[in-house]
């Protein structure tokens, strides 16, 4: 396979998935370092500004955001704009893994080959898990029509529905 | 806390001992947490900084952990102290050059476990231990991050896990890292074949002080890049089996050298011994190349009166703000080369180790 930057032989294989489309990268590895995918003296690692910019270069990625620039889009706990984040790959506030939840789960998907944790939790958590479970759903679900995060609020409304019908019995 | 206290102790981590010691340097567990109720460092005010140290050292008081730790407050010392810390591996070349505003770190006598405040999380939980020891590091840094979550409300989400300023970290915020000694595998220019193993499989391998830093005297971090999506227990599994089977690469390969050209490895120990025994001017870096040489001739058993924590303390000892310390007086970079030389002298002196 070639470069689709120029005719070397590819060796840096970048596959995405957004909204169900898959987008493949095919690049050699001079052009993977120049877009700085690579960095210089270490060993390949992802380099998570420069993956970053190159989502953001790609036509795909606006559709992530379902608007035509997410760059503007803000929190509003700590003023953080997602362009912001781009830019200097780091995230102001905890609420920022909500508010770009739909731009920042495609990134996570491509940085762990994951989407949800897998291990430790607070006892607090666990507890508020296990006591208001559904309530905290429920006030989730409104947050979310409210932001018209829709996709959103459709899952939230699903595991709403699927743990009343595991709760029934109790 | 006057930190020249610590200076004639080695810290866990070059304690020389410890499971599988021969090739494991030492084991590190990190965990990044948040407060919940804070911007992350990046974005908090100074205010808001001080009142996350504040709690922390509250909940420190509180929470009666065993070791008990010793807060430090890094903003208030000297450029030298720091240096110090981070020689140490007790905080990160970010908290104590990059960083600014209120920030420190809390410490046990042993050096064993640390906790930084205000780095890239508002806590950044870590133990060490010397050897190959995941398991052991791993109980004991989930019971230091059960007492600290027992009274801090952490930045926890059902999906994401625990929440983190960089989204590389975000899930188990827990970095792993083995530090190994391979100059086997370095002089039979093997490594890089182990380290493109380890890419294909998501492990990170680094230098010696993390991030960026080329790797001296052989020694190389192996360390888990995922973070989401797998338990703890289960990434820690996958780094024991892949360092199992380089510990297995090293050794056969430090056998091999002694069976087919021991009068070399023995004249490249003795080399070794000889430079750092009547150098007049010497760079940490050589420094690190030639105690490398000089612990693989311990583990290979070509020197017997020279103990592999005499290494590990020479190795120490002759970075740049130990130095100093030790010469009590701040010294330039020529200067240093120089008084380095004349410390490894006057030490290897001391010991009288010809090689055999």
């Amino acid at each position: 396979m070639k470069c689709q930057f120029c005719d070397n032989p590819a060796s840096v294989h970048l596959t995405d998935i957004v909204q169900g489309k898959k987008r493949e990268m095919h690049l050699c590895e001079g052009c993977a370092r120049e877009h700085n995918l690579i960095p210089d003296d270490d060993p390949p690692q992802i380099d998570l500004k420069a993956l970053l910019h190159l989502l953001a270069a790609t036509p795909a990625a606006g559709a992530a955001g379902g608007k035509a620039d997410p760059a503007a889009l803000t929190c509003g706990a700590c003023g953080l704009k997602y362009g912001e984040f781009r830019a200097e790959g780091r995230l102001g506030c905890p609420h920022d893994y909500e508010t770009f939840r739909p731009l920042l789960e495609p990134l996570l998907e491509r940085i762990h080959r994951a989407g949800r944790h897998g291990g430790k939790a607070p006892k607090a958590a666990l507890r508020r898990r296990a006591a208001g479970g559904a309530d905290d759903l429920t006030s989730q679900l409104k947050a979310a029509v409210a932001a018209e995060r829709y996709e959103e609020a459709a899952r939230l409304r699903d595991r709403i529905r699927q743990k009343e019908a595991t709760d029934e019995p109790g | 806390m006057n930190l020249d206290s610590l200076l004639p102790n080695l810290g866990e981590w070059l304690r020389g001992t410890g499971p599988d010691s021969d090739v494991v340097v030492s084991t590190r567990i990190r965990l990044a947490r948040n407060l919940a109720p804070y911007p992350f460092t990046n974005r908090a005010t100074a205010a808001q900084k001080t009142e996350i140290v504040a709690r922390f050292q509250a909940a420190l008081a509180a929470a009666d952990i065993d070791p008990p730790l010793r807060y430090v407050d890094v903003a208030g010392l000297s450029p030298l102290d720091r240096q110090f810390l981070l020689e140490r591996q007790l905080i990160s070349r970010e908290l104590a050059t990059v960083l600014d505003g209120p920030r420190g770190v809390a410490f046990d006598e042993r050096e064993s476990v640390s906790v930084m405040v205000n780095e890239e999380d508002h806590l950044r939980l870590q133990v060490m231990r010397s050897g190959f020891s995941l398991d052991e590091a791993w109980a004991e840094i989930d019971r230091v991050d059960d007492s600290v979550e027992a009274r801090m409300a952490y930045a926890f989400h059902d999906q994401f896990g625990y929440l983190t300023a960089c989204p590389t970290n975000v899930g188990t915020g827990m970095r792993a890292s083995v530090m190994l000694h391979l100059p086997a595998l370095g002089v039979t220019k093997q490594i890089d074949k182990v380290f493109r193993a380890l890419q294909k499989i998501n492990l990170a391998v680094r230098g010696l002080h993390g991030e960026g830093s080329r790797a001296f005297g052989d020694l190389y971090q192996i360390s888990n890049q995922v973070t989401l999506g797998k338990a703890e227990t289960k990434v820690l599994g996958e780094i024991k089996e892949v360092i199992q089977t380089i510990l297995q690469y090293e050794r056969q390969t430090r056998q091999a050298m002694i069976k087919e050209r021991l009068l070399a490895e023995q004249d490249r120990v003795a080399r070794a011994i000889g430079t750092l025994g009547s150098a007049t001017m010497i760079t940490s870096e050589e420094t690190m190349e030639l105690l490398s040489a000089v612990r693989l001739g311990i583990h290979l058993h070509l020197i017997d009166d020279l103990p592999a924590t005499t290494v590990n303390q020479l190795f120490i000892h002759t970075q740049a703000a130990h130095l100093q310390k030790i010469m009590g007086t701040e010294l330039g970079g020529e200067e240093r080369n120089a008084a380095r030389a004349k410390y490894l002298r006057s030490k290897l002196r001391e010991l009288g180790t010809p090689p055999r």
